[in-house]
């Protein structure tokens, strides 16, 4: 591994850092398409700062794209404001048009600057380490490391200095308020580190993929846990993993470095996605039909109670009287069976006394209208689940 | 060229008539699908399908190795398709929200369409140039035969569209009705689903994945102010998308280096900016001279008010009154006071005014609200 593999693979995770922190929050506050937009209307931004400073690594024109940034969302409010469309549309028009001044102001302008749409949209991780900082005349890294390293690290310490402020405002945004603590100073200062953090890794990962590199970790991070500290850390983990595996994956393919670092995101959530142990929607699907069964099997019991005569509980009736399939009836019976709750004798099927205990609770329950309080339930009694 | 020429060739330039046509039919398809989007408070939907489209015309270009627009095209149309069904998906199986989903499946399905182009570029088959042109899309591009693809695309959605008009309608205002009066919900959930990823889709030509959201919702949006009726609304917004796609063409044909998609979007921007500020039942403008007006009216009945209990407490009602006892109430101005002399509610002579009786009276039911009010 050369020394120009291993920088590029430094500003990577860096910048994947630096992205999942405050894409944490915004998948939290429910304003992951606001980062969208902001990579969006940062291009104007840009555009507008090239021309003064002619340099894309300038502080100034970071700056300038951020406000610009901020400007979105301030627009974004405002039209939401006034009513007349939803937040939804209000995202949707400004950032396209806002693209569009940027998209043309390149295109008037393409003969006499460096910079295309492409650059700032797609940007090429693999040159970063061709741009380089002297200072007095000693090599001291790439440019773009520096940068978003500082980024980086302004972003660390308004984590550590505000957790708490963020927390609440993150999760009771009225319980905040009344505290003193200014749900809009938090959002305008969130607002503006994600808007830093866009025009920061633009250069190295593109405008569009930063939204990938802020929201693919942290919601892979959300589906496998619900506490904040442990999200924050799995979605920086994520970030890494991606970033580290994409280079190796663009290296092998030979192709852009940062659409290999998103795709191993999409994989990565796609992992996440079907295997999370109690979100992932092999354990969602799993726990939807053992409830399934476990309705069943309650509404079967229910039936038994309520019937005495033996007609009535037959093994045959079932299928009959309650409507399901064989494979359904046969699974019921089998759990009930498993479970102690009945006893099947010469095909007629009656409540043992743990099965009647269960079913004249599940019934109290049921008529003081505290259904939940079945789930907890089904673990004193069952054995075996659905 | 500047406009004058540009008009006077659309009809008989081969190019022109052809990209005119067809920013035209793309302009009226998405503001009528776009209609329905903006109203199901989809509107992100479609710059996520848009982003997503990306690896699909790669992966169909890898597969045929032909620049075919149709095919391309249809892998767009599939992998938008598998975009928007897991959009679904994670909205209702995990407890992810809607923005996430839409953010993460757009950034990821772009990042591999990436991936894709990139990797076709270095690929050593020469035929590759050009497939970039559906970032930003390139109106310059097209040929009748994308233009006819267009029509057909439109006219079938559109006999869709009347042919599901109720159903469509009563699925957007009152989804729970719907299920109850037994419509498949979910299947014209679907229909319309993949109507508008078909506009979608057919738009990535003409103004790319990155800008194609605008296209679905600014016609939409401008429409939704001028009208309560849905029916009037889909076509203002077909008729105002067909005429941002003419004009932002017109526009960039007269300039040079300058794109058609995000002229077109421009030019929808400035549609609806027009219809937030100069519609007259919902528009800022309106909305706020009548704001205005109604403050006015206020003030002056505040000062009819105020006159009529000084009055009260005299014999006389048009007792005169110095216009310097007005002072300790902040209400009134020269303008107010003359209002109320046209409207025949005081007398005003010289530094006095005094109330005549139909001011009186007026002022006595300004609370009651059975007195008509012939105003």
């Amino acid at each position: 591994m050369s020394s120009a593999q291993f920088e590029i693979q430094l500003i990577a995770s860096i910048v994947a850092i630096a992205c999942a922190i405050p894409g944490t929050f915004l998948v939290l506050r429910k304003m992951a398409m606001i980062s969208d937009a902001i990579s969006h209307s940062i291009l104007p931004g840009i555009v507008v700062g090239f021309f003064i400073t002619q340099d894309l690594n300038s502080p100034w024109l970071i700056l300038l794209a951020a406000f610009t940034g901020v400007i979105t969302v301030v627009l974004v409010e405002n039209i939401q404001k006034t009513g007349l469309v939803k937040e939804d549309t209000a995202i949707g028009l400004v950032f396209p048009v806002l693209f569009s001044i940027g998209v043309i102001l390149i295109a008037k302008n393409a003969n006499d600057v460096h910079l295309d749409i492409d650059a700032v949209l797609l940007g090429e991780l693999a040159f970063a380490p061709f741009d380089r900082i002297y200072m007095g005349g000693v090599d001291v890294g790439p440019k773009s490391l520096w940068v978003i390293g500082s980024i980086l690290l302004i972003t660390i310490t308004l984590l550590i200095l505000f957790f708490k402020e963020l927390k609440l405002s993150t999760f009771d945004k009225g319980l905040s308020a009344s505290l003193g603590f200014s749900p809009i100073v938090i959002h305008y200062g969130l607002m503006s580190v994600a808007s830093v953090t866009t025009v920061g890794a633009f250069d190295a990962v593109g405008a569009i993929l930063v939204v990938a590199l802020m929201i693919a970790p942290a919601a892979s991070a959300y589906l496998l846990t619900t506490d904040l500290k442990k999200m924050l850390l799995l979605s920086i983990g994520f970030g890494i993993l991606s970033a580290i595996s994409g280079y190796w994956m663009a290296y092998w393919l030979d192709a852009s470095i940062a659409g290999s670092i998103t795709t191993m995101l999409g994989i990565l959530f796609l992992v996440v996605y079907l295997f999370a142990p109690s979100k992932g929607i092999i354990a969602v699907l799993y726990r939807e039909k053992q409830q399934r069964t476990e309705v069943s099997l309650l509404t079967f019991l229910l039936h038994l109670k309520n019937h005495e005569e033996e007609s009535e509980r037959h093994v045959k009736h079932l299928n009959e009287h309650i409507n399901w399939q064989k494979v359904r009836s046969r699974t019921v019976l089998d759990l009930a069976l498993k479970n102690n709750m009945i006893a099947i004798d010469n095909k007629i099927v009656s409540l043992t006394p743990k099965g009647d205990e269960f079913t004249t609770q599940a019934i109290d329950y049921i008529i003081t209208n505290e259904d939940a309080q079945i789930e907890d339930m089904k673990d004193d009694f069952f054995l075996f689940r659905g | 060229m500047n406009l004058q020429e540009y008009f006077s060739l659309v009809f008989s330039d081969y190019t022109l008539r052809t990209i005119t046509l067809g920013t035209a039919i793309l302009g009226a398809v998405t503001g009528m699908l776009g209609s329905f989007a903006v109203l199901r408070k989809q509107s992100l939907l479609g710059d996520a399908i848009s982003h997503a489209a990306l690896p699909g015309i790669a992966i169909a270009f890898l597969i045929t190795g032909a620049k075919d627009s149709n095919t391309l095209l249809l892998g767009a149309l599939v992998s938008g398709l598998i975009g928007t069904f897991w959009i679904r998906g994670i909205v209702s199986k995990t407890h992810l929200k809607s923005d996430t989903a839409l953010g993460l499946i757009l950034s990821v399905f772009f990042g591999f369409g990436m991936l894709l182009l990139t990797y076709i570029q270095k690929q050593p088959n020469a035929n590759q140039a050009g497939l970039d042109k559906y970032l930003f899309g390139q109106a310059a591009t097209l040929v009748e035969s994308d233009v006819w693809l267009m029509a057909i695309v439109t006219g079938v959605s559109l006999c869709v569209m009347l042919l599901f008009w109720k159903e469509f309608k009563i699925l957007l205002f009152d989804k729970d009705y719907a299920e109850t009066l037994g419509f498949n919900t979910k299947t014209i959930d679907v229909l319309i689903t993949v109507f508008i990823v078909l506009a979608i889709v057919l738009g990535l030509q003409t103004v790319g994945v990155v800008l194609m959201s605008a296209m679905l919702l600014a016609p939409a949006a401008a429409a939704r102010q001028w009208t309560n009726s849905l029916s009037t609304m889909v076509v203002l917004a077909s008729v105002f998308g067909a005429f941002s796609g003419v004009f932002g063409t017109a526009i960039s044909a007269s300039q040079n280096n300058l794109s058609t998609g995000p002229v077109i979007v421009i030019v929808a921007a400035v549609f609806v900016l027009i219809s937030f500020i100069f519609s007259p039942s919902r528009g800022l403008l309106f909305r706020q001279i009548r704001f205005v007006k109604n403050r006015r009216d206020l003030e002056l009945q505040k000062t009819l008010s105020f006159m009529f209990h000084i009055a009260e407490t005299h014999d006389d009602i048009s007792h005169p009154h110095e216009i310097r006892i007005l002072n300790n109430f902040q209400g009134f101005t020269k303008g107010s006071l003359k209002t109320l002399e046209e409207k025949n509610y005081i007398r005003l002579e010289g530094s006095t005014w005094s109330l005549t009786d139909q001011g009186f009276e007026t002022a006595s039911n300004l609370y009651n609200q059975q007195h008509q009010n012939n105003e």
